[in-house]
């Protein structure tokens, strides 16, 4: 599949699509004209498949400066009658919820969709929060679609339940969701109108406090309405008609509760909650008349299953209610087929037999993720972590923040010590400048620092803080797979676009020691890293190269970097810079795989023998 | 129809995601139904990658242990990380040029020896195929072509759910035109090395 069939596919063709990617699809079949995020896993597909698509398909798509400004945007272009659609990780919805509040109050005219990418099992986020809270906290509507084609579907529907109820809808993806591929079959695509009007109407769109009394009405109101919606919507299906226990289940975990009872034929129904917010209260309370006991299944907290109690509370209905609460099912991290196959046995008092495992005679190395060969970062962290001891600093705080710098977190180069969330590196910088007397140096992204890095950089300027901000600019959004940022020449349409200067954002905050440095220099990143770390004040240090996987994109090498025999096997290039094309041969001296080796150099400056060197090839 | 569940596995940047995706849009394209889960993210900065493809009728895309019909292993110490997903009567084909972890000079364990990565497999699974995927993806051409070759491994075991003539279609549907030739010499080299044993 080439992903431009995402736009150009005819209707009733099959397509073989991650979910992310039918979100697109979705997007495009309901006339969605304004997209807008902020990158992050599991959710980046959606942005870098509109980036490439947006164009051709005349809407407009960008990577905004944080998932707040996305929503903004976003919510802008709705209130002005255009379909919009934005979306972001789990966590991105955090740094949004404090304008979403208030956009579910005042509302939307064209229809929008917040995609809440939720990631259980902490595969690639600092938290697995569970995002259907948002739903209950901000009274939003919410949609959990299982697989590629119903996220696709449920685009198409939560657009026009958006428009009917002039309300944003939010659509919850887990990762097994947004990561899964399978057979789409696309409906036609719809033109949106592309220019809206905004009609001025501040007694709905300002929220002083009269007025969000009266929105907050409506919203109960709607709610209400919407609850009778999602009683009688068929999206919410009934599969299965035994009678021992009624499984109420959504996303991820239908689909394992689904392979498990087709394997063993158990004396179960199925509920499937598609349209899970407002809680459905007649459709389970219809739904558990006829079973003995409740099962619920569901990732990761129990939310639904705290609702299944309330509505059998209230119509004072005696049912036993199992799942995560009474211990039947696991309270965190992701389920699995087999998870829920030991649950639902449990409740149907059957023993698992669980395949025991073979001996294992071998316990295997780990392969956790690394810096690349060849990363800026590395080269940065070497020359401080050597500064540092060449100063004899003890005690060094390293406040990290969110990207790849983050694995610097592992030996050798150990700079990260505390993380918060996006641009927490900064604000906790700080709070330990305030409160201890161990120096501080606190690390951040280029796109990172746009992100969340400026308000806190302010106040420690502010505050008269004495701490080292390094940002780490690799020129471009890298953990998420090389999304431009306001830093760049371009935008997220692939024109030219202003390039913001994080040299003139910073001088303009009034820091007065400011470097920008090419941390392929080691000398030099010594020698700046150690006024730096000596002057009194805030100071910043602009560790300024690309990220090696988009600058040797397709470029060609004239020279390989080799150990010469004059390597007297002192380990520093092995140990000290931990390089994955660097290695150990069997005679116990250093080789550098030329496969992997990026040709940065900082090796050959690295080695006290002078022992590696460049060969013309 | 019984589920085909295919587990590949290996290192970040081997080409795993592109190989699943041309194997899983073969198999819709002649009417199977057809799941696939895919790992993206921080793993992929050199740690491992995998993804579960099951071919037939299941909802959802992942695979239990003991339950992979054919592991399809891109790195040979992957293949042993994964063994515990192998059906009794699973396939095992794994290349044979190991990739070290980064951290391996410092790691309690270390990587094990060929030999012994290999007769473990063996002792997993009766119909185990080991190929250096490395030195044929160059002599195909080009060592980005080693997914290739490992693809035409998968479609030479015994029960492989789809023909080599749907897979080399879907790997001009996938592929750059430029690479076409290499990727489909290292198909055939694959093929014909795992069809040979």
């Amino acid at each position: 599949m080439n992903i431009k069939d995402i736009l150009t596919a005819p209707e009733d063709e099959n397509l073989f699509l991650l979910g992310n990617e039918a979100a697109v699809r979705g997007a495009l079949e309901s006339g969605v004209t304004v997209a807008s995020t902020y990158p992050g896993t599991p959710s980046s597909e959606i942005g870098d498949i509109l980036s490439k698509l947006a164009k051709d398909a005349g809407i407009y798509f960008e990577f905004s400066t944080n998932e707040k400004v996305a929503l903004e945007v976003a919510a802008a272009a709705s209130a002005s009658g255009l379909r919009s659609f934005t979306f972001m990780k789990h966590v991105g919805v955090n740094v949004a919820s404090d304008s979403l509040m208030s956009l579910v109050y005042s509302g939307v005219n064209g229809g929008m969709i917040i995609l809440s990418a939720d990631d259980p099992q902490i595969h690639s986020s600092q938290n697995e929060q569970d995002n259907r809270y948002y739903a209950r906290l901000a009274n939003i509507p919410m949609l959990e679609p299982s697989n590629p084609q119903e996220v696709k579907d449920l685009m198409k529907f939560g657009y026009q339940l958006s428009e009917e109820y002039q309300i944003p809808i939010l659509m919850r993806t887990t990762t097994r969701v947004s990561h899964m591929r399978g057979t789409v079959n696309v409906d036609s695509l719809k033109k949106g109108e592309i220019t809206g009007f905004f009609h001025k109407d501040p007694q709905r769109f300002v929220p002083v406090p009269e007025v969000a009394r009266v929105n907050h009405r409506i919203l109960v109101e709607k709610i209400d309405k919407l609850q009778t919606e999602a009683n009688n919507t068929s999206l919410n299906q009934i599969f299965y008609d035994g009678r021992e226990i009624g499984i109420i289940t959504s996303g991820s975990a239908f689909n394992y509760m689904m392979d498990v009872v087709e394997e063993n034929d158990l004396p179960v129904r199925v509920l499937k909650m598609t349209f899970s917010y407002p809680f459905p209260e007649d459709t389970v309370l219809e739904f558990i008349k006829d079973v003995e006991k409740v099962l619920v299944v569901e990732e990761v907290d129990p939310v639904m299953e705290k609702d299944v109690l309330a509505v059998l509370g209230k119509n004072g209905v005696d049912k036993k209610v199992h799942g995560k609460l009474d211990g039947t099912l696991p309270l965190i991290y992701e389920f699995n087929p087999e998870i829920v196959r030991h649950g639902v046995n449990k409740v149907l008092g059957i023993e698992t037999s669980t395949k025991s495992k073979e001996n294992e005679v071998l316990t295997l190395p780990k392969r956790p993720p690394t810096l690349c060969p060849g990363c800026p970062h590395r080269a940065i962290y070497y020359a401080i972590k050597k500064s540092i001891k060449d100063l004899n600093l003890e005690n060094v705080i390293f406040p990290t923040d969110i990207g790849c710098y983050t694995l610097g977190i592992e030996s050798p180069y150990e700079a990260g010590d505390y993380l918060l969330s996006m641009g927490s590196s900064i604000g906790t910088g700080c709070g330990f400048a305030k409160a201890t007397q161990q120096k501080v140096v606190s690390f951040i992204g280029d796109s990172t620092f746009f992100h969340a890095g400026i308000p806190p950089l302010i106040n420690a300027v502010h505050n008269k803080d004495n701490f080292l901000v390094v940002i780490l600019d690799n020129r471009t959004t890298a953990m998420t797979g090389g999304q431009p940022h306001p830093g760049l020449p371009w935008d997220g349409m692939g024109d030219p676009a202003p390039e913001v200067s994080i040299e003139e954002i910073v001088k303009a905050t009034g820091v007065d020691f400011i470097k920008t440095i090419n941390p392929l220099n080691l000398k030099n990143s010594e020698k700046t890293f150690k006024q730096a770390i000596q002057h009194q004040g805030v100071s910043v240090l602009i560790s300024k190269y690309p990220c090696m996987l988009i600058r040797n994109r397709g470029r060609k090498k004239n020279f390989v970097v080799e150990v010469t025999d004059e390597c007297d096997k002192c380990m520093v290039c092995l140990q000290d810079l931990s390089c994955p094309a660097i290695h150990l041969t069997e005679d116990g001296s250093t080789s550098i795989d030329a496969q992997l080796c990026q040709n940065c150099s900082i090796c050959i400056q690295a080695c006290p023998e002078n022992a590696i060197k460049v060969r013309k090839i | 129809m019984k589920t085909y569940n295919i587990y590949i596995c290996g290192v970040g940047g081997q080409g795993i995601i592109k190989t699943s995706i041309v194997m899983g849009e073969a198999a819709m394209k002649i009417g199977k139904s057809v799941v696939m889960s895919e790992i993206h993210g921080m793993a992929q900065r050199g740690g491992v990658v995998s993804t579960e493809l099951r071919i037939g009728q299941s909802h959802s895309p992942l695979i239990g242990d003991g339950e992979a019909d054919l592991i399809l292993a891109f790195e040979p110490l992957e293949a042993l990380r994964s063994i515990e997903k192998i059906s009794e009567d699973g396939c095992v084909v794994t290349n044979t040029a190991p990739i070290m972890p980064f951290n391996i000079n410092d790691s309690d364990n270390k990587y094990p020896k060929m030999d012994t990565i290999l007769k473990e497999l063996e002792s997993r699974s009766g119909n185990m195929y080991a190929l250096n995927a490395l030195e044929i993806a160059k002599k195909a051409g080009h060592i980005l072509s080693l997914n290739m070759v490992m693809l035409g491994g998968a479609a030479a075991v015994p029960n492989f759910p789809i023909d080599r003539t749907e897979l080399k279609e879907s790997m001009k549907d996938n592929l750059p035109d430029k690479s076409l030739e290499i990727n489909n010499n290292a198909f055939d080299y694959g093929f014909n090395i795992v069809n040979s044993k």
